[in-house]
């Protein structure tokens, strides 16, 4: 098979350079399918792309945040096919047809999913760096009827979602208030 | 994180196939340790086989009454499943100690089996560590030994504690593991699976070339029996072992009849502490003999400048453990 690069004026210098350079252009994109809040997206990666990075730079969704990028703060917890997962320590090769939910996805007709206004209500950040991945856990966490409805339970089921403002009194308040108003889906 | 060949196998022989393929492939499961080591660059395959669709996900009771897990269910599905729940207590509260909601959501039962160990020399990337670089030493002997460092089953080559609690619980329950490579399907007893550092620390499991893990397969559990983990650490939640304790015991008439123990933070391996089960078997529950038990468990423990404190609090996790289970 003939490479088209074979032919080009520079073809040994576009080979050095790519040798180089990095491995990842060698090893080439994949095609990929994602179901993104509903919407179905087509794109390339290399197979060490990162879910959390191609969804914030390839598809410009940038409401999951990036903390430490090893699954010990939980600022990019999303939901895959209803799970929360640690979304910096997935390949996004590894979720073709699989449905994610991020933050954006959480609001219905421009209206804040009733854990997000809970959080506004109750003043659950300060920074508000880690609110995105504190929300997603706690949609996940009210909609879980095997982990318990007490405080000491929801903190636990939170503690892999680091806030260091320490807003955890008023996350802890802002979750327990929006399953007692019986919003929480 | 470097570049790496990726293959999604639809089956185990593809997946062994493939992994046969490159010298230094990685199975892909749930990823919370590997794509972890692999952005420090601790791991660096060439060549990463995703198996986390295989259909190794179903936990099922066997005729002979051992529960078969598959590699791929979950540690939150196994968690939580009711068979679990009511027949290995120890199995539950372990895993729900462990990790985060999220990574037990992700993480595997075979991943959890493979995990690495924590210490911070062996992920420095840097520091000697003959886990990582065979004849570059051990700086944790004498460096910063006090949380993630054991004081049993260490070599002078390597100290890190094994950070699985999952693992202790299954060391108590007995358990087999079942693996499928290019020549076929062995079992392997869960006790044997996991290596002691000794002079090859690099060696961490039983697993020959290319095998994959596909079964857990848990003993029946023990008639009459309760049983409990018990983990002590720095802080309340999402926090290592310093010290814990499975134990499942059954008791007749104020004795005890059957006892398992198993450490965890402690060892370097899940350890089971068969000399202190031996010990206490036909002994009144008092803590007496719980207290007598626990010093047998952690005879011949090694300990280090900063983790001494480990063998009065392992054995705590023995005694505390079994006065809650037989009062």
């Amino acid at each position: 098979m003939t490479n088209p690069r074979d032919n080009h004026p520079h073809a040994g210098l576009l080979a050095d350079s790519l040798a180089n350079s990095s491995v990842e252009a060698a090893a080439g994109t994949r095609a990929l399918q994602l179901i993104v809040n509903g919407v179905e997206r087509r794109l390339r990666v290399t197979p060490n792309a990162v879910l959390l990075d191609v969804l914030r730079d390839q598809l410009g969704l940038t409401g999951t945040k990036k903390g430490c990028d090893h699954g010990q703060c939980g600022a990019c917890t999303l939901h895959v096919n209803g799970v929360a997962i640690n979304s910096c320590l997935s390949l996004a090769i590894m979720h073709d047809g699989d449905e994610i939910t991020t933050v954006e996805g959480l609001e219905r007709n421009g209206e804040l999913h009733p854990v997000q206004e809970a959080f506004w209500e109750h003043d659950a950040y300060q920074c508000g760096y880690c609110t995105a991945g504190q929300v997603m856990s706690a949609v996940a966490i009210l909609k879980d009827v095997r982990i318990g409805s007490d405080d000491a339970s929801v903190r636990e089921a939170m503690s892999g979602n680091i806030c260091r403002c320490g807003a955890y009194k008023n996350i802890v308040a802002a979750i327990q208030s929006a399953r007692k108003t019986g919003r929480a889906d | 994180m470097r570049n790496f060949d990726y293959f999604a196998a639809a089956n185990p022989d593809q997946a062994i196939a493939a992994h046969a393929q490159t010298r230094g492939a990685a199975f892909l499961a749930g990823g919370t340790t590997l794509l972890d080591l692999m952005k420090i660059d601790i791991m660096r395959p060439p060549s990463v086989i995703d198996i986390h669709r295989l259909a190794f996900d179903q936990i099922e009771t066997l005729t002979d009454g051992r529960v078969r897990i598959g590699a791929m269910v979950s540690n939150t599905t196994l968690a939580y499943h009711p068979t679990i729940r009511a027949d290995y207590a120890v199995l539950s509260e372990a895993l729900l100690s462990g990790a985060t909601t999220q990574l037990r959501n992700k993480a595997t039962t075979g991943g959890n089996v493979m995990q690495r160990v924590r210490c911070g020399y062996f992920r420095d990337g840097v520091s000697p560590c003959d886990k990582r670089e065979p004849g570059s030493g051990c700086a944790a002997i004498d460096g910063q030994n006090r949380s993630l460092h054991a004081v049993l089953g260490t070599s002078e080559r390597c100290i890190a504690a094994h950070p699985s609690d999952m693992c202790v619980a299954m060391a108590a329950i007995g358990a087999t593991v079942s693996v499928q490579g290019p020549k076929g399907v062995r079992d392997i007893d869960f006790l044997d699976f996991h290596l002691a550092p000794g002079n090859t620390p690099w060696k961490e499991h039983a697993l020959d070339d290319d095998e994959l893990i596909t079964h857990i397969t848990l003993d029946a559990p023990l008639r009459s029996s309760k049983s409990a983990y018990l983990k002590l650490r720095d802080r309340a939640s999402y926090q290592f072992a310093l010290a814990s304790s499975a134990v499942i015991v059954v008791t007749a008439d104020g004795a005890i009849q059957e006892v398992r123990i198993a450490l965890g933070g402690v060892a370097t391996k899940p350890w089971r502490a068969k000399h202190a089960e031996l010990a206490l078997k036909g002994q009144p529950a008092t803590r007496d003999a719980f207290s007598h038990a626990a010093q047998v468990a952690l005879q011949g423990a090694v300990p280090y400048a900063h983790n001494g404190f480990k063998i009065a609090l392992a054995q705590q996790a023995i005694v505390r453990n079994l006065l809650s289970l037989t009062s």
